[in-house]
């Protein structure tokens, strides 16, 4: 759902391109510290992997496959303010090399899925990691749940810059309606995708998820027991 | 995917000498931007619009037959529409106002008006980012947005990212093809939990692929930016012959306004 050019009127594609780009020069500054010096090549590759995985079809069941948007995923694995730039990055390679949304939308697209849908998707992950059980399940439904309500979240705020600054006069409710209950159902495989690859990615290395520093805190620093016995002059 | 000659992100790229090849990429880029800029001005309402859509696809179509871009990936690169075509069509039904009958259908009269407009500017703008993907290659593109002073961070993360994405997705299609010489069925019920697993562990050796190159660039003595290439002025007739892409049509829209 990238939006092209000629959506929204011009006030409108300002405004939100005003947003955007303060939104990415934000994060740029607070992506240093969540990845200090060394942004530039892992937000690169990251930004290089969702565009990679945005290409994969996933079976969502009932004979049904969709594709990964993957704000919330990227914002839970690397820190939200790396995905922001990384959503960003991609959207404009989207926009220059296959003209896919438009150069003049790119501020819209921008606001709508690397700051709509990285906010509430992270939000609400946060939200929910404080107060579920802190454990791998905690935390795989708190982004779940995040990952499922960034879609239509976005979708509504599309539905909301539309009716302000749209060029045609819509009843506002219905297509909210409309919109909102397609991509309730997108939101579920994006939901379901999210949840899947996280767990993987936990399973296999969870030091890497930023999103779980708070699991990991506990046991870093257990010693092993061999450690703490001492040995017999024997072995010296 | 990936594993196809020229790479992911080269997909649209045409190699050729046409002289757009030839323009400078920050040209290129500001010229596809005001073109864009002009269409998206036009006023939805007037009653010269449609003239003033039909003048502009002559002049974007000029600039493809200039650059060589042949007229069938023209009309492929049109796909990424799709979506929003399904919103345009549906306008007619649901905007307010008075109403026209089509076909026994009940439309609305302005709803007709602004869905044709979107899909009209949405498919002129389409097409000029089309030419300009087609005729410059993803590393000058990175060049172009460098000279247009995009912050250095940002230019640095796509940078990379346009770098590897080639070999990011060489990963994913060799694991594709292992998970499918071991019998994998789309269909079955699991079938999400083995592809979530290879997403994952592709984010894994894509983030640690992204340390080692810090590492490697570290020993080359990186020290947070990379250096520029010799910056060489862009002649003012490069600039004259790019630019008159928005510059025909900033004509079109002026008669238009004058005529109309």
């Amino acid at each position: 759902m990238h939006v092209p050019d000629g959506f929204l009127d011009a006030p409108t594609s300002v405004a939100t391109g005003v947003l955007a780009a303060g939104t990415v020069a934000l994060a740029l500054r607070r992506a240093r510290e969540e990845l200090d010096e060394r942004t530039a090549p892992l937000a690169g590759l990251t930004a290089a992997f969702v565009f990679a995985v945005q290409m994969m079809n996933f079976p969502v069941g009932a004979g049904t496959s969709g594709h990964l948007i993957g704000g919330t995923l990227t914002a839970v694995l690397v820190g939200p303010w790396t995905a922001v730039l990384c959503m960003t990055v991609v959207l404009l390679v989207q926009a220059v090399l296959f003209a896919d949304g438009g150069l003049t939308a790119l501020g819209t697209n921008v606001t709508l899925m690397a700051l709509v849908a990285v906010g509430v998707g992270y939000g609400l992950f946060r939200l929910l990691v404080a107060v579920l059980p802190r454990t791998r399940t905690g935390l795989l439904v708190a982004a779940g749940v995040g990952a499922f309500a960034s879609v239509p979240v976005a979708a509504l705020a599309f539905v909301a810059l539309f009716a302000a600054g749209g060029v045609a006069d819509i009843p506002v409710g219905t297509v909210a309606a409309t919109m909102g209950g397609i991509h309730v159902l997108i939101g579920l495989g994006e939901a379901a995708i999210t949840v899947v690859v996280l767990g993987a990615v936990l399973a296999a290395r969870p030091d890497l998820v930023h999103g779980a520093a708070h699991l990991r805190s506990a046991d870093t620093l257990l010693r092993r027991p061999e450690v703490l016995t001492p040995r017999g002059p024997a072995q010296r | 995917m990936g594993a196809r000659h020229g790479g992911a992100l080269s997909a649209r790229y045409v190699a050729g000498t046409s002289p757009v090849h030839r323009l400078a990429p920050q040209v290129k880029l500001v010229a596809v931007l005001a073109y864009a800029l002009v269409v998206v001005a036009t006023p939805v309402h007037a009653g010269w619009a449609p003239w003033a859509y039909a003048g502009y696809l002559l002049v974007v179509l000029a600039a493809a037959a200039v650059a060589g871009v042949r007229p069938g990936r023209l009309a492929g690169s049109l796909v990424v529409e799709i979506p929003f075509v399904v919103f345009a069509l549906l306008l007619p039904f649901v905007t307010r106002g008075p109403r026209v009958e089509v076909l026994g259908l009940s439309l609305s009269e302005s709803g007709l008006q602004t869905g044709g407009a979107l899909l009209a500017k949405a498919t002129l703008s389409v097409l000029a980012a089309t030419v300009l993907a087609a005729t410059t290659e993803p590393r000058e593109l990175l060049r172009g947005l460098e000279r247009l002073r995009l912050p250095s961070a940002l230019v640095q993360i796509l940078g990379f990212m346009i770098r590897y994405v080639d070999v990011v997705s060489g990963e994913l299609h060799r694991m594709r093809v292992a998970r499918e010489s071991r019998a994998f069925d789309g269909r079955r019920r699991g079938a999400l939990r083995v592809v979530g697993a290879a997403a994952g562990a592709l984010f894994i050796r894509s983030y640690e692929r992204g340390e080692r190159v810090h590492l490697a660039m570290l020993s080359r003595g990186y020290t947070g930016r990379l250096p520029r290439g010799p910056v060489a002025a862009v002649p003012s007739r490069d600039w004259l012959a790019g630019l008159s892409l928005p510059l025909a049509a900033g004509a079109v829209l002026a008669t238009g306004m004058l005529l109309g």
